[in-house]
């Protein structure tokens, strides 16, 4: 899930300076997942809103806030307090706020910051695993992406920061390169060791990423 | 062909020493430190080390080679892309560099810069590819170059990096690359060195090794905590933190590895960080 948090007040507060009524949106799926923009944290924004003396027209949470047709739909069924509104801000990812922005015309305020896609490691603990690189190499490093969890993203093992198996960047973490080796060593085989790896085709990172189904497929 | 690369085809033990290029346009203190260099084969002018910007290593080796004083060009994977790393090579070879060590990078975030977003858009290994290629004349494109530059080119390796087996691999790959030389990262034991030096010998490729003139115990301490792959061990530490006159330690401890790669190595490369002026003397 896409994991984001709250932007601090004193960043919101400067961008909500010039408003006094706002309808709130969060989001039923990663941000709710993560305690970022679901009903709790919806309803406490609002609260913070009326300290800072402000008022909240009204509020939904959006079903999955990415999915744009939805987010308009919903904005439609709240359309009296969404008009009411001087602005809308918005508690989801930044893929959630620009679904938003692109269904209103009116100012639109994102309340969070995007961090990573991560996996969950328990509740409230998340990692990032993948970086969505279009080209993907989990298949020779024993799953384990180099790309994402290096912190240089080197594709033929570990840079000569590594110490005891562990990262120069952050000595709590292990070298990616070092959990690669003994996993492929584990299951007996040399994986990506086997050859040199070419240098990473980043076309295939599209920016901005577009993808259709084919027809059949759809 | 380079002095430093017939020094090394003729089995001469090699010195290099290493410079860093100003923080600012002011030349005068490299330019004299370098003057005072003596019975050094080459010079390695850093790339941004420690992830501190400064002069452009490029220009530094470029105006020195241009007044006759052989340079080791250090090139990063951190600050550029793989078409800014070929103009870069391109460039060097217009001014006559051939000796490289090409380098991955610290990470920017030990440097002075830590927001910046770092490359690596290649990682070190293909980066030796790159050159080879160069050197073949055609560009990571597949296209063709109209001049062809001639490079030596080297590769870093940190000899008591653990686990041994994974770095090593690694080491073989860069060969495969096309690494002539290897320059290491500061070697504190010998038996370190002795163990990475068996390893090296069917591979056939020269080893320079780094020595690392400390001033004191207090820069070894900042040493291991702030750069990445060294680790003085806690006796040096010890060594330097008694003695009356720590520089004069640093200088024997420098010594002492000097002694080890005379024995074990092709050559030793010095840092001396300032100092240059002690370099008789930890070669004496």
């Amino acid at each position: 899930m896409i994991i984001s948090e709250l932007k601090p007040y004193e960043e919101l507060q400067q961008a909500l300076a010039d408003f006094d009524k706002l309808f709130i949106v969060g989001c039923a799926a990663c941000a709710t997942a993560c305690k970022s923009g679901g009903e709790d944290e919806v309803f406490k924004f609002q609260e913070w809103l009326n300290e800072q003396g402000k008022d909240a027209t009204g509020s939904v949470i959006i079903d999955e806030a990415c999915h744009i047709a939805r987010a308009a739909r919903d904005l439609r069924h709240h359309k009296a307090a969404v008009q009411d509104a001087d602005a809308l801000v918005v508690l989801a990812c930044g893929s959630g706020i620009q679904s938003i922005s692109s269904n209103v015309d009116k100012h639109v305020v994102g309340g969070l910051n995007s961090m990573f896609l991560g996996n969950v490691r328990r509740f409230g603990q998340y990692e990032e695993m993948c970086s969505l690189c279009g080209d993907c190499i989990l298949n020779e490093t024993a799953g384990i992406c180099p790309v994402t969890t290096c912190a240089k993203g080197l594709l033929n093992g570990p840079c000569g920061g590594m110490e005891d198996g562990h990262c120069e960047v952050d000595a709590e973490i292990e070298c990616a390169w070092s959990l690669i080796y003994e996993r492929l060593k584990s299951q007996q085989r040399q994986g990506v060791f086997a050859r040199r790896v070419p240098p990473k085709n980043w076309s295939r990172r599209f920016q901005p990423g577009r993808y259709r189904l084919k027809d059949g497929e759809r | 062909m380079s002095f430093l690369s017939e020094q090394l085809d003729n089995g001469q033990f090699v010195v290099t020493a290493e410079i860093a290029p100003p923080k600012g346009t002011d030349l005068s203190e490299a330019l004299a430190a370098v003057e005072k260099l003596t019975g050094i084969a080459a010079v390695n002018v850093t790339d941004n080390q420690g992830a501190n910007m400064r002069l452009s290593s490029l220009a530094l080796a470029a105006r020195l080679q241009q007044q006759g004083t052989e340079t080791v060009l250090q090139l990063t994977c951190r600050d550029r892309n793989r078409m800014a790393l070929q103009s870069d090579l391109l460039g060097a070879a217009s001014f006559g560099i051939e000796n490289l060590l090409l380098l991955s990078g610290d990470h920017s975030k030990f440097g002075d810069h830590p927001d910046s977003r770092p490359v690596f858009d290649l990682d070190s290994v293909q980066l030796l590819d790159m050159a080879a290629g160069l050197m073949a004349g055609t560009d990571m494109a597949g296209k063709s170059l109209d001049g062809v530059p001639e490079f030596f080119p080297g590769a870093a390796v940190n000899p008591a990096a653990e686990p041994f087996e994974l770095m090593f691999q690694k080491v073989a790959k860069k060969v495969d690359s096309g690494a002539r030389f290897f320059q290491t990262q500061s070697v504190f034991d010998c038996e370190t060195l002795e163990r990475f030096m068996l390893a090296m010998q069917p591979l056939q490729v020269p080893v320079i090794a780094g020595v690392l003139l400390i001033r004191s115990s207090r820069m070894a301490r900042f040493l291991n905590d702030n750069i990445p792959g060294v680790q003085v061990p806690e006796t040096l530490v010890q060594r330097l933190a008694s003695a009356e006159d720590p520089l004069a330690e640093g200088v024997e401890i420098a010594r002492e590895a000097v002694a080890w790669a005379r024995d074990h190595c092709q050559g030793v490369h010095l840092m001396t960080l300032g100092h240059e002026d002690k370099i008789p003397a930890i070669l004496a």
